[in-house]
Order: structure tokens, then C-alpha cells, then sequence
């Protein structure tokens, strides 16, 4: 039910984005969605992807750290506000975002988010009619 | 227990009077040779004026320069016809040098080795994988020789190659391996890649780890994954190779070989001896070598003499685990840093990888330090917090501990410079004046 991210730690030098992209070209991977955080030295990648378990697999094989991380998908509003009225209610039921990053794809706009516990704001975001995409909904994105 | 048991455990006193008397015979030899000919000469000393084991200290110390300087033979007290083996060091800073050993002085060596291996429990009946360089490392060629001498079933199976040396390990039966440290730390992420579980797969009872200093966490990191004890061995090419102080069962200190070397602890500044417990350079004399006797060689080791008897019977001095070499301490931002400081520190952190590197660089008029540390699998949660909540601790764990901040760069696992020779552990780019 819950979705996953991949999360890749990475040094800020050249080539090493190119060689964690290359490992998933060469296992056949599609990339929905990538954030890069940046912590000077290094940094973490993230990634929404088809197939977080091949995709885990391959990295790991390819000797990257890497960990897998439940995330929230929320589908939002492709409008002005829409984002707005997301996180209104992830304030009002005082839910911190540790993380997020969003991104829009064909007509659908899907805010990322990364909580403590996932399974209870899904809960929450549910209860306050917002739309979750499915695993099956991101993965298939 | 003891290989040899009337010379390990000899009373002191009868100990002293074996090292007078090798000490002349040694002397008379040295002065055989060109290079101590002229250095007894330019100090005024005459090499049969030095009695007792006190007189020592009127003789000059033999430094690496000196050595340098006298390459290749003029150390040499008997014809080059007569060496059976050399050994040279690798002369990274500069000329190398050798060593020479005739008939008598390899067997010498082998002897010792093998009598620190019997002391940790090494039997005939063992199979012994030698995995450490062949050639002018001492270190290949002296233990090889030392676990034939003790009987030992002796795989040469030289440095590298860490997927065969496991799958030796399993075909053959070995009990027993000797490995530079920094290359039994890899080896470990290696039984991790290939699914090899040492203690369910192996039947490894015994690990040497020598020629570069290493912590004591390191040690129990590797005593944890192999299922094996480690035992400290020290040595150096001039004084032979290994086989000069190896620790017992007890694992508390070295017992340094008296009846082979003549063991003196000096302050390195002003080169009096320090007492018993206190940290000096170790400064030795052979005592059982004939093609090449040294006196007063400054090792540039920093150690101390554990004081008090070891439980195990033997009578020779314990030295405690080297903390670094006076020479490879650097200096930033005006401390004294001895790589192993940093090595203690980052070892006792879980998170911490198995490899590390010292980076010394210029940034402006300033130098700095970054210590490249490679993150372990299992701890990598993700997070970015994460990474910098664990770059934020060993920074303040070192600045404990040196007194300045220094820079703390997380690498990638295995994105070091691997280590199947002897480890880089300090790469200075600072200019030069």
C-alpha cells in the first residue's frame, strides 16, 4: 500500500549523479521524479521510480548506500492555491514535513512528502478528502 | 607453550649476562665493517673498551640516514660472497636501503618468528595463509620462513586477490593468516560481498596483524568478523622484519625478544632513557646477527616498557602497542597529529566504514584538514539529516581530541583507494617551502 523512495548518498564531485542514473539505465529503470539535496561535500538523492525493488537492488549491487523511505503521495490541484490548500491541512493537524519535493506529469500535479509516520497522516490527508495515490498509481506514473 | 623454554624464561639476571657477552661479540663484529670502522673512530670509542650493558651509551646511534649513506654494503662485516639474502626497503623518502643476511642470521630470524607464533598457539598441525607481499617486504618472507620452521602447512599465497584467498581458506583448511591490518579490514567487506561467514564457514582460530599501527578497536573489529584472536607483531626491515616483539595469549604487550635485541626507551628530544611506562623512541641493538649488526638503531617508533612481570612466565619486556612513528607525525595548525589518533577516534564509531584518509591541504594562507571517512551500508537511513548528524559527531570527536576543528568529508563505501599493499593514510598537498 505504502510507496517507496530511493535515497542515495552521493559526493558533490563530477560524474557521480551520471554513475548512480547509469546504474538504473543499465537495470532498465524509469525515473518518475528526482530531488537532489545538497550538504556541500555530499548529498542525497532522491528518487520516485517504476521499480523501487529492482531499482534498490541494482545500486546497492553497484556499491552505492542506498535506503528505501515510505513516503506520502498526494495528489494536488493543478491550479493556483493547490499546493496551499495541501499543506494548510498538514499544518492544522500539526504533521512536520522532514521533507517534500513536488512535480507535475502529463495533467497531474503530486506533492512528495516525508513525515515520522506515514501511515497515520495518510489517515489524516484521507479523512480531509485529499486524493493519495496508490503504489500502484506512482509507480505506473 | 614456550618454543624455547630455557631462553623465554630465563631469570633476568642470567638474561643481562647473555646480552653482555653478545653485546662485545657484537661490537667486535661491527667493527669488521667499513661504515662502523670510521663511526667508532670519529667518536673515540673503541669497540673492545665497551664492558658492560651501561657502557653503551658512549656509543653513537645508527640513524636511516646512516644507512642511506652506507648503501648498499659498507655495513656489511663479511664478504658479499657470504650473503645469502638481501632485503631492501622501498626508499619512498628517499634513497633506500638494505639489509643483508647471511646463513646464520636468516636462521636467526626464522627462529624468533616462529617462536611468536608457537607462543600464540600456532602448531604444527596448522594451516598457515601468508598473505601479506612477498619480496622486499619483510614481512612475507619472514613469517613464510618462520611457519616452516615451527612446521606448518604454509600457503604463500602473497597480497591481493581477496576472492581467492577465501576460497584457500576454504579448500585448504586454514587456521591460521597474517595480513597487514589495513588489508584484513577490506577483507572483511569482502566475506560481506560474497556471503562468506568466517566463523560458520571457516575454521580460522589465529590472525596476525603487523608492519602498520592500528587501534585496538580495529583489532576487536577484526576479531569480531574473522571469529579469530588477533595478535599485535612488531618489527622493522632494519632489525630483520617481524619477529622482534609479538604479543602473548595475554594480549597485553609485546614481549620483545632480549636475547636478540638490546632494548632501549629514549625521550626523542633529548635522548636520555625514559623510566619504565613512560613513552620514548625505541632504540635497539642486534644482538645475534652477524652479516649486518646495528647499534643503537633509532627506530623512530614511539613506545613504552610496560612495567611489571606477564603472567605468562616469560621473562623478556613487554612494549606496549607503537602509537605512531616520530616520523610520521605531522604538524597542523601547530599540533602534533599522529595518524593513529585519528584512527582510534573513528574506529570507536559504529558508522564508520573501513577505510579513512587524511587530506592536508592549503586553503589560502591557511592549511586544513579533512578526514575522508566512508559511511557503512547499514547505517545510511536516507536521510540527510542523518548524514549530517554523524558528519557533526566525528568532527566533534576529533576536535576533543586535537583541539581544532577539522573538516570531516563522508565518501562513498569503497570510493578510497583500496589497500592491498601498505594503507595511505596521510596524503599531505600542502606547498612546500
Amino acid at each position: 500500500m505504502i510507496a517507496y523512495q530511493l535515497s542515495v548518498f552521493a559526493e558533490n564531485r563530477p560524474g557521480r549523479l551520471d554513475h548512480i542514473t547509469g546504474v538504473l539505465a543499465q537495470a532498465n529503470i524509469n525515473i518518475r521524479a528526482i530531488k537532489i539535496s545538497d550538504l556541500g561535500e555530499h548529498g542525497v538523492v532522491k528518487m520516485l521510480v517504476d521499480d523501487p525493488g529492482s531499482a534498490y537492488r541494482a545500486l546497492k549491487q553497484a556499491g552505492l548506500l542506498v535506503s528505501q523511505k515510505e513516503i506520502v503521495a498526494v495528489a494536488v490541484e493543478d491550479r493556483p492555491g493547490g499546493l496551499h490548500d495541501v499543506l494548510q491541512i498538514l499544518t492544522r493537524q500539526r504533521v512536520n514535513v522532514e521533507d517534500s519535493y513536488g512535480f507535475v506529469l502529463r495533467d497531474r500535479a503530486v506533492l512528495v512528502i516525508e513525515v515520522a509516520d506515514v501511515a497515520e497522516t495518510m489517515v489524516l490527508l484521507k479523512a480531509a478528502g485529499l486524493h493519495l495515490l496508490s503504489k500502484q498509481e506512482i509507480y505506473a506514473l | 607453550m614456550y618454543w624455547e623454554p630455557h631462553l623465554e624464561t630465563m631469570p633476568r639476571a642470567r638474561l643481562r649476562e647473555l646480552q653482555r657477552q653478545r653485546l662485545q661479540a657484537t661490537l667486535q663484529r661491527a667493527a669488521a665493517s667499513a661504515y662502523y670502522q670510521r663511526m667508532f673512530q670519529e667518536a673515540g670509542v673503541a669497540a673492545d673498551r665497551i664492558e658492560g650493558l651501561e657502557d653503551l651509551r658512549r656509543l653513537p646511534f645508527t640513524t636511516k640516514q646512516h644507512l642511506r649513506e652506507g648503501y648498499p654494503f659498507e655495513f656489511l662485516t663479511i664478504r658479499k660472497e657470504d650473503v645469502v639474502r638481501l632485503h631492501s626497503s622501498s626508499g619512498t623518502t628517499g634513497q633506500a636501503t638494505v639489509v643483508c643476511h647471511n646463513a646464520h642470521d636468516l636462521a636467526m630470524w626464522a627462529n624468533l618468528i616462529a617462536r611468536c607464533m608457537y607462543m600464540t598457539g600456532a602448531r604444527p598441525a596448522d594451516v598457515f595463509q601468508n598473505m601479506t607481499g612477498y619480496g622486499m617486504f619483510t614481512g612475507g618472507l619472514g613469517f613464510h620462513y618462520g611457519a616452516e620452521r615451527l612446521g606448518m602447512l604454509t600457503v604463500p599465497a602473497g597480497a591481493g586477490n581477496s576472492k581467492r584467498q577465501i576460497k584457500f581458506m576454504q579448500d585448504f583448511g586454514t587456521t591460521i593468516l597474517h595480513a597487514i591490518p589495513s588489508y584484513a579490514l577490506h577483507l572483511l567487506s569482502v566475506f560481506e560481498e560474497t556471503g562468506v561467514d568466517p566463523k560458520r564457514d571457516l575454521r580460522l582460530k589465529i590472525a596476525y596483524l603487523g608492519a602498520e599501527p592500528y587501534s585496538e578497536h580495529t583489532r576487536r573489529r577484526v576479531e569480531a568478523g574473522l571469529g579469530a584472536k588477533v595478535f599485535n607483531s612488531y618489527g622493522l626491515s632494519e632489525m630483520s622484519g617481524p619477529g622482534v616483539a609479538f604479543e602473548c595469549p595475554e594480549q597485553n604487550g609485546m614481549h620483545i625478544w632480549e636475547d636478540a635485541y638490546l632494548v632501549e626507551v629514549l625521550n626523542p628530544t633529548t635522548l636520555e632513557p625514559v623510566p619504565d611506562g613512560e613513552e620514548g623512541e625505541l632504540v635497539l641493538t642486534t644482538l645475534d646477527r652477524e652479516a649486518m649488526p646495528l647499534i643503537r638503531y633509532r627506530t623512530r617508533d614511539l613506545t613504552a616498557i610496560l612495567p611489571g612481570a606477564c603472567p605468562c612466565g616469560r621473562t623478556h619486556k613487554r612494549i606496549a602497542r607503537i602509537k605512531g612513528r616520530s616520523d610520521d607525525m605531522f604538524i597542523i595548525k601547530g599540533v602534533n597529529v599522529f595518524p593513529m589518533q585519528v584512527e582510534t577516534l573513528l574506529m570507536s564509531v559504529p558508522e564508520v566504514g573501513r577505510n579513512y584518509r587524511i587530506l592536508l591541504e592549503n586553503e589560502g594562507p591557511m592549511d586544513t584538514m579533512t578526514v575522508q571517512v566512508e559511511v557503512q551500508h547499514e547505517f545510511f537511513r536516507g536521510d540527510i539529516k542523518g548524514v549530517k548528524a554523524l558528519q557533526q559527531r566525528i568532527t566533534a570527536a576529533l576536535k576533543g581530541e586535537l583541539l581544532f576543528t577539522p573538516k570531516v568529508a563522508l565518501v562513498e563505501p569503497d570510493s578510497l583507494p583500496k589497500s592491498e599493499g601498505k594503507a595511505v593514510r596521510v596524503v599531505d598537498r600542502r606547498r612546500k617551502e
